[in-house]
């Protein structure tokens, strides 16, 4: 500031556009302008220039925002592939990407195609493979099925044996121990499980003696399903290394259980159903996960679609308080005018159901006003002529 | 609004709020004077504003009751900063 003037003055000069511009607009305007040797009136014309400039830009009243965004997504998602996979970093683990994922997105499925997360870990655990390992042991869901090596029933002595694979208890860190006490849960079996005192790997559990042979099978295969150790829905965890530290990422989620664990970085968890983020973070949180789901889609195709049309979809999504998906059960099919439904999906039920109730058609929106051959409330047609009765009597006399 | 965000000394030792959640923007509930300039300024009915359900898990950790507005500080993409507003409805 050789010439220029002083910060205070600086600032009084700059407050107008601070008021009224975003953030983002107004911080790297000030970075440019603050050591240039401008004078307090130069300094004023920018700044009005700048404000013009910046209104002369926002979206008019009258703009049809949503046909640009319908149309703006729509065109670059007829280029998109249909393949429908990608590895998400390591060769084992696909998730859907693509048209069928960004179909999966509008419609609000419950559980995507392909649920996975990415958890970052603490600063205590993520610089070493073994830590990130050892919070990876306990994220993945064990069922005592990955671990034995067979499941014997013995019909004579009525015992069924269950022997344990060594190599795979050692690697998913469980010891028979914790297998019996598991077992000892379930309430039909729990004082008739007995560990072998010879064999370490054999575990022996006495069926009581009303049960018939499919019984027996029943409870052979329940037995089988019991989770030993980590989160249900986590089928897999890999651990991989980004840039200086190491990642987890697994097949299946669970958000709400995975930011309990320790060792993790619940800031950080994420995972890709929107619905479990709706469900455990809000709807804020959806709408951002949603917008940066869809973009991330369009960009991954190569597509340039700008963030402020995916913002809108996203926004009409959430606007209720719960995620809806975009067609005829939601935003679609719940539009006021009767006339805007039927132009949609199944006409003749709308019409149907609409004279059975004796609905009333306001002819407020661009589909119906289409129909009846108006013109569409949309630009400079969105102005309409209001009188005010009470105002205009005292004049009269 | 104070300490919502911040994190203790130990940062990890003490009970994690999904408030803190990296998806999770500031949330605020207006007092009344401000729900009255609010609606002012904008000339709407409060549920014109979107909505956000009380069971909603943010709006149960601030305590958000029906009726309601609150106030959202996103951290936008395009703006740098956005506001937006949202009227707590029962359910």
């Amino acid at each position: 500031m050789s010439v220029g003037i002083s910060r205070e003055e600086l600032d009084e000069v700059l407050l107008p556009a601070k008021k009224l511009l975003p953030v983002r607009v107004y911080s790297e305007f000030y970075e440019k302008v603050k050591d240039l040797p401008l004078t307090k009136e130069e300094l004023q014309r920018i700044v009005k220039l700048l404000i013009n400039e910046y209104l002369s830009s926002l979206i008019e009243p009258g703009e049809p925002i949503g046909t640009v965004t319908a149309q703006s997504v729509g065109e670059p998602g007829t280029q998109m592939t249909l393949r429908t996979f990608h590895y998400a970093g390591v060769r084992e683990l696909n998730v859907t990407l693509g048209l069928p994922r960004l179909i999966e997105l509008v419609d609000a499925r419950k559980i995507p195609e392909t649920p996975i997360m990415i958890i970052y870990l603490d600063e205590e655990h993520k610089y070493d493979r073994e830590k990130a390992l050892e919070v990876a042991r306990r994220i993945e869901a064990t069922k005592l099925e990955d671990i034995v090596a067979k499941v014997d029933i013995d019909l004579v002595t009525l015992t069924i044996i269950i022997e344990l694979d060594p190599e795979m208890m050692s690697d998913k860190g469980i010891s028979r121990d914790d297998v019996v006490k598991s077992l000892e849960k379930i309430k039909a079996i729990s004082h008739n499980v007995r560990p072998d005192e010879h064999d370490e790997n054999k575990i022996y559990i006495e069926i009581p003696s009303n049960y018939d042979f499919m019984k027996i099978q029943k409870l052979r295969d329940r037995l089988l399903k019991i989770k030993l150790k980590g989160i249900k829905g986590i089928n897999r965890v890999i651990v991989q290394r980004r840039g200086n530290e190491y990642v987890l990422i697994t097949d299946g989620t669970n958000l709400e259980s995975v930011l309990k664990v320790k060792g993790v970085d619940p800031r950080r968890v994420f995972t890709n159903s929107i619905h479990e983020v709706e469900r455990v973070l809000g709807i804020e949180a959806a709408r951002q996960a949603l917008i940066n789901e869809i973009h991330n889609v369009l960009e991954e195709q190569g597509l340039d679609v700008d963030v402020r049309h995916v913002m809108l979809i996203a926004d009409m999504m959430t606007l209720t308080g719960t995620v809806k998906q975009i067609g005829r059960h939601g935003i679609a099919g719940e539009k006021p005018s009767v006339l805007a439904r039927a132009s949609f999906e199944i006409t003749v039920k709308h019409l149907f159901d609409a004279s059975a109730r004796g609905e009333v058609d306001e002819l407020k929106g661009v589909a119906e006003n289409v129909i009846v051959g108006q013109l569409i409330p949309v630009g400079t047609n969105i102005v309409s002529l209001v009188m005010n009765p009470t105002l205009a009597k005292p004049s009269q006399g | 609004m104070g300490d919502v965000f911040g994190m203790s000394e130990k940062g990890m030792k003490r009970k994690f709020s999904i408030l803190e959640h990296e998806l999770v923007p500031k949330h605020e509930i207006l007092s009344i004077e401000e729900v009255v300039k609010l609606l002012k300024e904008l000339g709407i009915r409060p549920e014109q504003l979107p909505w956000i359900r009380a069971s909603d898990p943010v709006a149960r950790e601030l305590g958000a009751k029906p009726g309601d507005i609150i106030r959202i500080i996103r951290k936008s993409q395009t703006a740098g900063e956005s506001i937006a507003y949202r009227f707590v409805i029962s359910g």
